[in-house]
């Protein structure tokens, strides 16, 4: 399948930058055309990811966090979020619905929400080698505007 | 302004704004958990009208401040909350944790 467009952005692992990985994903999504839920879901996913990053991969220290977005032509969009921090040591426990390490304010629901709101979720990990996530959503495409040059 | 907050006839409202994540949620807890301890409301209200995105982040934030009140024997309310985020709050169960879910 085609690639129609992508995206590569780095930036640190500082807590505002969740608005700011929701807002390029949406900017980038646009031409799109989703709808609003669609694009709500993706967003959501998104700062789960980004959030996870800073607050398990860097502990709130500093890292830098790689958001890759990809869209193929049959509407399939692939987002990747990549953090280099201190890794998952049991992914299956991880992902279970309100586990949480840090307990308090978190609600432990990160990875069930991005598996919910997503069409596919995966994850991989190396204790001390940090992680990458995986995401994909079909997303109908509704406007012309994202076309391969070529079908212009 | 990520929150307002109004104390009427026991009851301690409080006005969400924007974007809720894990870096708002902090303000908004220090707002809220600063006026429980002030005017020990009986119930609290977590009026969403004014929400446009939340996580999970808001889930904890509703789920933190559910424990705070019923230590102090009190209850949580949550009004107006968007269509977009109904699919999170009913993933989450939190309702079972307020007054609704009595």
């Amino acid at each position: 399948m085609d690639i129609l467009n992508e995206m590569t952005l780095t930036f640190s692992s500082k807590s505002m930058n969740e608005n700011f990985a929701r807002a390029a994903v949406s900017a980038f999504l646009l031409p799109l055309d989703p709808t609003i839920t669609e694009l709500a879901d993706v967003k959501t996913a998104v700062s789960e990811a980004v959030t996870n990053a800073i607050i398990h991969g860097y502990e709130y220290g500093e890292g830098t966090i790689t958001l890759g977005a990809k869209i193929y032509s049959n509407g399939r969009v692939v987002i990747r979020i990549r953090d280099k921090g201190k890794g998952i040591e049991d992914i299956k426990q991880a992902m279970e619905p309100l586990f949480s390490t840090v307990g308090g304010e978190r609600a432990g629901l990160g990875f069930a929400v991005m598996q919910s709101f997503m069409d596919d979720l995966r994850v991989t990990s190396r204790k001390g080698g940090g992680t990458t996530v995986t995401m994909e959503k079909y997303i109908i495409r509704r406007s012309r505007a994202v076309q391969s040059d070529e079908n212009d | 302004m990520l929150v307002k907050t109004v104390f009427d006839s026991g009851e301690l409202t409080a006005l969400l704004s924007g974007d809720i994540d894990h870096h708002t949620a902090r303000t908004m807890r220090l707002v809220i958990d600063g006026d429980i301890e002030r005017y020990r409301p009986e119930s609290l209200l977590l009026d969403f009208r004014r929400v446009r995105f939340m996580d999970s982040s808001g889930i904890g934030l509703i789920m933190g401040r559910c424990r705070l009140m019923q230590l102090c024997g009190g209850r949580v309310r949550l009004e107006n909350i968007p269509p977009t985020l109904e699919r999170l709050i009913a993933l989450s169960g939190v309702r079972s944790l307020t007054d609704e879910g009595r």
